[in-house]
Order: C-alpha cells, then sequence, then structure tokens
C-alpha cells in the first residue's frame, strides 16, 4: 500500500513537510478572506495519467487512487488539494489527450476535500498550448487568497520553449505590484523557476526574470513539480521545494548520464513516490527592545 | 538643412559599406569552415554523435524532418530553434577536449525527454 497513514507521519517526519512562515497578517487580510490561523494544505504532483510502463509501474492505475485515499484518510483535512501539473502523460491524439483528462478529473472527484486546484505541466499543454487543459481543468495561470495568504499559480509550460512569456510576467508583476511588501506569497509552478539543471531541461527560460519580480517580497515560498523527486533550494530569501511525482521517480540531478524513469523495485514498491503536506504558521511578532535613560543635564 | 542630408546620406552609405564588408567576411569565413548537418526528427537527431576538433570552428546546420524541435547544449551555449521549412545554423567553437550532451528544449511528444545526443571534441 502506498501512503498509509502511517506512511504520511514517517514522510512528514523526514522532510516532506514544509513550513510557510511569515508574519501575522496585516489587520483586514483575515477578515476579507475569511482567514484566522494556520492551516495545511496538500500538493500532489505528476501523476502521469496514461503511462503505462510496467517495468517502471507495474502499479500504474493504482498508484493514484492510493494516494487519494491516503489524504482522504488523513486526521485532519486539508484546506485544499493542489496539483502542481503533469496529471496527464502526453499524447500526440488530441482525442486521445481529452480522454485521459476526463478519465484523471473522474479519479480526482473522489478527494474528500471541496478545494481542488490545478495547473498543468508539459505533459499536459506543451503540444496544443493548454487548450485541452483549460477545457476541463481551468486557467492555467491564476491567483486566490487563503487565510491572508496571496497563491499565485505560473504556467511556464503552456508555451513549449519552457517559457512563461512578457505577457504573463506583466500579469505577475501587476498582480504582485499592490501587495506589501511583508506579504505571505505562495508560488505554484511546474518546472523549476531557478536553474536546477539545464543539461536534461530542468529549468525556465526565463524564470530569472520573475525571480527578479518575486525577490522584493521577504517572504515568498515556491513549490513545483517536474523533476518527480523532493528538492530543496534558495535563491535569495525564497525557497524552491519540488515534490515527488505519483508514477515515476527520475534520478537526482545530473547523477546519471541520462534523464530515465527509475524503474519499479519490487523489494521497496512505491519508493520515491509520495505527496507533501504543507502546514502554514503565523510566526509571532518580535519585538527588540532599547531603553533609554534620562540623564542629568 | 542641405548639409544635414548630405551627412545623413553618407553616414548611411558608410554603414551599408560596412555591414557588406562585414557579411561578405563573414560569408568567407563560412566558406572555409566544415559544415555538419544535422536532422531533428521525432524523438531523434542525425547524427546524435557530433565529433569535431578542439579549436577549430564548425557551423552546426538544422534541419527538422516532422515539426519544431530544438537543439540545446548548455555546457557549450549553443542552442537552436529547428524548423521543418527552413535551415537554421549556429558556429561552434570549443576550446576544451570533452563530451558535451544535447537536447531538444522544445516539447514534442512522447520521447522527448530521450531526445538526446553528445559532442564529442577532441
Amino acid at each position: 500500500m502506498l501512503m498509509h497513514r502511517r506512511d504520511f507521519l514517517k514522510l512528514i517526519g523526514i522532510g516532506g513537510a514544509v513550513f510557510v512562515l511569515g508574519p501575522q497578517p496585516l489587520a483586514g487580510a483575515e477578515k476579507k478572506d475569511g482567514g484566522d490561523g494556520d492551516f495545511f494544505f496538500v500538493q500532489l504532483s505528476d501523476t502521469h495519467w496514461g503511462f503505462n510502463d510496467q517495468k517502471i509501474n507495474p502499479d500504474f492505475g493504482g498508484t493514484l487512487k492510493k494516494a487519494i485515499a491516503s489524504v482522504n484518510g488523513l486526521e485532519s483535512k486539508p484546506d485544499f488539494v493542489f496539483f502542481t501539473g503533469d496529471l496527464t502523460h502526453t499524447t500526440d491524439d488530441p482525442t486521445e489527450r481529452r480522454k485521459r483528462m476526463s478519465e484523471v478529473r473522474n479519479i480526482i472527484s473522489e478527494l474528500k476535500v471541496k478545494d481542488i486546484r490545478f495547473m498543468p505541466g508539459e505533459h499536459d499543454a506543451g503540444l496544443d498550448k493548454g487548450e485541452a487543459f483549460q477545457e476541463y481543468f481551468g486557467k492555467t495561470h491564476y491567483s486566490f487568497d487563503h487565510k491572508g495568504v496571496h497563491f499565485i499559480v505560473i504556467d511556464n509550460v503552456s508555451d513549449p520553449t519552457s517559457s512563461i512569456g512578457e505577457g504573463q510576467l506583466q500579469w505577475l508583476g501587476d498582480t504582485l505590484k499592490p501587495l506589501d511588501k511583508e506579504s505571505r506569497i505562495v508560488i505554484f509552478t511546474h518546472r523549476p523557476l531557478f536553474d536546477l539543471y539545464p543539461q536534461w531541461d530542468w529549468w525556465t527560460r526565463d524564470g530569472a526574470k520573475a525571480i527578479e519580480l518575486l525577490l522584493p517580497y521577504k517572504h515568498v515560498t515556491v513549490f513545483y513539480g517536474h523533476i518527480h523527486q523532493e528538492n530543496h533550494h534558495m535563491t535569495g530569501q525564497i525557497p524552491h521545494h519540488a515534490a515527488k511525482g505519483l508514477m515515476f521517480p527520475l534520478p537526482a540531478p545530473g547523477s546519471l548520464p541520462k534523464r530515465v524513469p527509475i524503474p519499479w523495485d519490487p523489494a521497496e514498491p512505491y519508493k520515491g513516490l509520495g505527496y507533501r503536506a504543507i502546514e502554514t504558521k503565523y510566526v509571532k511578532a518580535e519585538y527588540l527592545l532599547t531603553e533609554y535613560l534620562i540623564k542629568k543635564g | 538643412m542641405k548639409t544635414s542630408w548630405r551627412r545623413s546620406a553618407l553616414l548611411g552609405l558608410v554603414v551599408m559599406i560596412f555591414s557588406v564588408s562585414l557579411a561578405a567576411s563573414t560569408f568567407a569565413e563560412d566558406q572555409a569552415v566544415q559544415v555538419i548537418k544535422v536532422t531533428a526528427k521525432k524523438f531523434e537527431y542525425s547524427p546524435s554523435l557530433i565529433r569535431i576538433k578542439k579549436g577549430i570552428p564548425v557551423i552546426l546546420e538544422f534541419s527538422s524532418l516532422d515539426r519544431v524541435h530544438g537543439f540545446n547544449c548548455p555546457d557549450l551555449g549553443v542552442r537552436s530553434d529547428i524548423y521543418p521549412d527552413k535551415i537554421s545554423r549556429v558556429r561552434v567553437l570549443v576550446d576544451k577536449v570533452g563530451t558535451y550532451e544535447f537536447h531538444c528544449d522544445i516539447f514534442c511528444g512522447d520521447g522527448h525527454e530521450g531526445m538526446t545526443g553528445t559532442i564529442v571534441v577532441e
């Protein structure tokens, strides 16, 4: 079984848990969107529905269902679940692409969480500029607020050159502009925004421009998928966290000559597959005290 | 006014002559450079192993047999789009012996991740 409750606890105990830290929300922010404190959400990624290589994952039809059962079995319900792309495995056939999207959407509908959000990976959107994805899952880039946290979804896959594009960068700048520099901001993206390993195409061609827009903000955290493994990296004060996939793991950046899926290990089934819970914590204000004495004359 | 017009015309002529001579010299130089033709199609390059000599420039001349692909060799800073309807070229000059991997960086379908090749500098 993948991801029993015990396994989930093990995952979060060993390093799968990520905390989004930031200051208390500004006055009014929590009332505005109904937020009143800490919460957690779940990130699932790279489900690659339609992939069917038995040697890589003999349970290709059941892994996602087990992950969903695991999320449904959590003692506390997440506020929302976010899928960071590659919901489907790519196909040249537009009809088959839509069939896969329909099937994976039906499976995901088994989640006992009302708020489920999506973004595409290049396998979903790279061949038709996101046309089929939008029919089944909605916009490819957007923003939303939740309990004082600003979430921004950046699409770096619908352009097959792995670019965000000037238009979307302009939108990102406009979205960030009204936010206070102390705001808590979470970015969802599929590819790494930074140059993780360009030799394996693990980068975003114009990702540096997005990071430049984000750097003035003090509490930004990026969650992404694409590389099918956990990875943590800092650009300035911005942490970037890659999530495991739910179909096949990939080798560590540059660790092998080729970027090929790691074959299934019968001795350790589901090794390298999983999902992530993200808990947000408000950090109480700290006060620096300096005492001044009144001196005579 | 008349003087200004003459100055502009003269400047334009100088720029044009300079551009033509620059293009001519690049063309003449390129005539002597070895051209290696590389074709791309889902999901392979031909050849996928490119051998060049250290310190000797070559021109990689790309064309695609099906759709748009990419050629990216990050370690050499060499990249190009590869089109089905036109030729694209990049000049490559490497001063260090070694093996350098390249890959398609324009998503082209199932098998895209395996569309790779190697430049060997001897």
